[in-house]
């Protein structure tokens, strides 16, 4: 099957992912600023089941935090012009009255931000944030609420969750506002949690303690998770399949098995191979991908990757002038590349592989 | 009481050979006041670095690495002396440069300079490229053997930028770009060291190498020491030559790269390791999984003895009562623990014996 998802109108049942649960559409999300239009998201599909976790990962600029916003209804009103289709179990957020969106909010899908201090009110107690969270969509007494907001506080492993609960959010440190920040996420039991780089602003021993809250809490409840993030060390500790994004689009999809042990998208290629690893014997020498991560305003005409691929000669000059389709080139692989399968395979076999 | 850890820097150098040092630094120690009400009365101190010794050899990369807020930043300041320390001693090219005046400062300000982890609040946005990278030699009142503008445009294309850049505005540049602008204002005075502080943990992963494969470079070509600030321990292997571990302002563990990634001593550095998230699925289950509890305690009021040790899966009532030393246990390989891992075939009884400092 070679329909193109990224085409207004394309067929629906050609998408990364299988299911039903959310579903992105050709999502598009521009903002009009003095200098042009920033084409933050352009033509994004995407499906996710509950109990999968997908890894959204790419360079700062590509788009990821504006999708996940885009997905929660989150940007403020007359600042982006968005379109496509966001379905959660089938009803389409894109549009939706605000009311509707901010009932959503909270019950069914929940955000995890970066900077936890951002999410977080400074002038109330922590308890009363998750208290007054959990009341909007829970018919229940104050105590009740409180006794719950102690709960969730002692299950993302707040010490001494009785009285930590009433101080304020200064009084935490980062690792343990980020676990509030969760436990206010998690409060209403959402079938979709965005975690935005949950761990960027973490140490790395506070780090890998809410990896394993994330993933312990995920498998309890059996929620949708999106992880989005840089790292792709922490993306390969948590998702079942990966999307990479470049420029506002994706570039590949597939399960995270797959992209370690079998990229097929020069980008994922360059991000694999520049990082130093240290599973790996130690390189002589680093081998970055050239040049500078596209301008969203004049976006590289054709395949927005070219001015950086070394691969773009091989194709005949489709690369400067036809941007790729997002295609299916094995089960549950999506690729949008140029490079015919037998150069591509050429390349993997003889220049990447031995490199990875 | 400074003769013992003068020792401890001294003997280190010696044991594991090497070129001539160029920095001695010597039970280094930083408290920054803590100061409260209307007469700003000193009520405590955060003990930012709190007795660090150790040397760099010329020409090699020393990285201190270790938790936010445990001190590197601090330790870095002070060798470039944009901080004046508390305590202990720093010998720069033999010459005591600890308690250095301003008026003295100058040549020392030529031979050593920071690199800053923010290539965006580093660099003045009213400034173009060029008054950046040439402020150094007008700061320096320094004669250039050509035009100052000859002589940035020639430094712009050592970093990789274009000599036309030199009329353009920080604004115009992306992170990785600064980045270099940054370097390049580092390098304008041809410095002996530069102590450079995160130098790419504000750049994309493919940037990063970019620019690691940059200070590379340069150090081969133009014979730079560097002192580099970093917690991505991926990254630090990669750059270093030896790597100090760092804890609430104290070192625990220094060592040459190998060593300290095959076979480190120090517990917290063990679980440093173990936290590093794989990019590779089938390690999801089959690690070992050190995962230490809670977070850095502070600085103000740090724990007793041994500062790991309320995190620590290894203590004993020893940890907190007695300090353990930084003693040498193997060569090179200083370690400050009482229960060491990964010692296996060392006579330990005998190398802890007659290490320095002893309690
Ligand atoms: N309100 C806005 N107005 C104009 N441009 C915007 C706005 N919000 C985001 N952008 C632009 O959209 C692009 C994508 O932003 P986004 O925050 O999604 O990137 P990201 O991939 O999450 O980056 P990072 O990793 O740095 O957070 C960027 O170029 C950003 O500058
Ligand atoms: N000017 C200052 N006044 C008080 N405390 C400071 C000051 N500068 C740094 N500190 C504290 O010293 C400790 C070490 O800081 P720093 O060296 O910046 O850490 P890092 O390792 O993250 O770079 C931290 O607890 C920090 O808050
Ligand atoms: S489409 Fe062309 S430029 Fe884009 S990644 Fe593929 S080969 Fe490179
Ligand atoms: S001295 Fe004790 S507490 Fe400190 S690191 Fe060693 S075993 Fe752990
Ligand atoms: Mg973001
Ligand atoms: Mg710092």
């Amino acid at each position: 099957m070679t329909t193109s998802p990224t085409l207004e109108g394309g067929d629906p049942a050609v998408r990364p992912g299988i299911g039903g649960f959310l579903q992105v559409k050709d999502l598009r999300v521009h903002f009009p600023t003095d200098d042009g239009v920033v084409k933050s998201v352009d033509g994004l599909s995407f499906n996710l089941e509950l109990g999968e976790t997908l890894g959204i990962v790419g360079e700062s600029g590509s788009g990821k935090s504006v999708t996940s916003l885009s997905i929660m209804g989150l940007h403020p009103p007359g600042t982006a012009k968005i379109s496509g289709q966001v379905l959660l179990k089938g009803d389409n957020l894109i549009g939706a009255s605000r009311e509707h969106i901010r009932k959503l909010r909270g019950k069914n899908m929940a955000m995890i931000f970066q900077d936890p201090l951002s999410a977080m009110h400074p002038y109330y107690t922590v308890g009363h944030q998750i208290i007054e969270a959990y009341r909007v969509h829970n018919n229940v007494s104050k105590q009740v609420a409180r006794k719950h907001a102690i709960d969730m506080l002692g299950r993302v492993g707040i010490p001494q969750p009785g009285s930590r609960v009433d101080e304020y959010p200064h009084q935490f440190s980062g690792g343990m506002r980020q676990r509030a920040m969760i436990a206010m996420a998690l409060s209403c039991d959402p079938e979709l949690l965005i975690a935005d780089e949950p761990t960027t602003a973490l140490d790395v021993t506070v780090q890998a303690q809410i990896l394993d809250l994330i993933r312990d809490l995920q498998q309890e409840f059996n929620s949708a998770v999106i992880i989005i993030t840089h790292d792709l060390g922490v993306v390969a500790e948590l998702a079942d399949n990966i999307l990479v994004m470049y420029a506002g689009r994706a570039a590949e999809y597939a399960t995270a098995h797959e992209i370690f042990t079998a990229p097929q998208h020069p980008y994922t290629w360059g991000l694999l191979g520049s990082m130093p690893r240290l599973d790996r014997e130690r390189a002589e020498r680093l081998r970055p991908i050239p040049g500078t991560p596209p301008s969203l305003i004049n976006v590289p005409t054709g395949c927005p990757f070219h001015p950086r691929c070394v691969y773009a000669e091989l194709n005949g000059g489709a690369c400067e002038t036809d941007r790729p389709e997002f295609l299916e080139i094995s089960p549950r692989h999506f690729l949008a590349c140029h490079l015919s399968s037998q150069d591509r395979q050429r390349v993997w076999e003889n220049d990447i592989k031995p490199m990875l | 009481m400074t003769s013992a850890p003068t020792n401890a820097a001294s003997s280190q150098s010696n044991a594991s050979g090497g070129g001539e040092d160029i920095l001695v630094v010597t039970d280094l120690q930083k408290h920054f006041p803590i100061r409260r009400g209307l007469l700003q009365r000193k009520v405590g101190a955060v003990q930012a670095v709190d007795g660090m010794s150790f040397t760099v050899r010329k020409g090699e990369t020393l990285s201190l690495v270790g938790e936010s807020g445990c001190g590197k930043t601090t330790t870095g300041r002070m060798l470039t002396r944009l901080l004046e320390p508390t305590g202990g001693t720093i010998l720069f090219e033999g010459r005591d440069i600890t308690h250095i005046s301003m008026g003295k400062m100058r040549p020392l300000r030529r031979d050593v300079q920071m690199i800053f982890q923010d290539p965006y609040g580093s660099l003045n946005p009213r400034h173009t490229v060029g008054t950046i990278v040439g402020a150094p030699f007008r700061l320096q009142n320094v004669k250039t053997e050509h035009s100052t503008k000859k002589t940035v445009q020639e430094l712009l294309e050592l970093v990789g930028l274009s000599p036309e850049h030199y009329n353009r505005y920080p604004h115009e540049f992306s992170g990785g770009q600064r980045q270099r602008i940054g370097i390049a204002r580092a390098l304008a005075l041809k410095p002996k060291l530069i102590v450079a502080d995160e130098p790419v943990s504000a750049l994309d992963v493919s940037i990063q190498a970019q620019v690691i494969n940059l200070l590379e470079d340069l150090q081969d070509e133009l014979g730079l020491t560097y002192v580099t600030i970093a917690h991505d321990l991926s990254v630090v292997r990669h750059m270093s030559d030896r790597v100090a571990v760092m804890y609430l302002g104290k070192m625990v563990e220094i060592a040459d790269r190998t060593p300290l990634y095959e076979r480190p001593m120090h517990p917290y550095t063990v679980a440093l390791m173990s936290a590093v998230p794989i990019p590779d699925t089938g390690r999801r289950t089959k690690r070992d999984r050190i995962r230490l509890e809670g977070d850095v305690p502070s600085p103000i009021n740090p724990p007793s003895a041994c500062r790991f040790h309320t995190r620590c899966w290894k203590a004993k009532e020893i940890c907190s009562t007695i300090e353990p030393p930084l003693a040498e246990l193997a060569p090179g390989h200083r370690v400050a623990c009482h229960f060491p891992e990964n010692l296996i075939d060392l006579p330990v009884p005998a190398v802890r014996a007659d290490s320095p400092a002893a309690p």
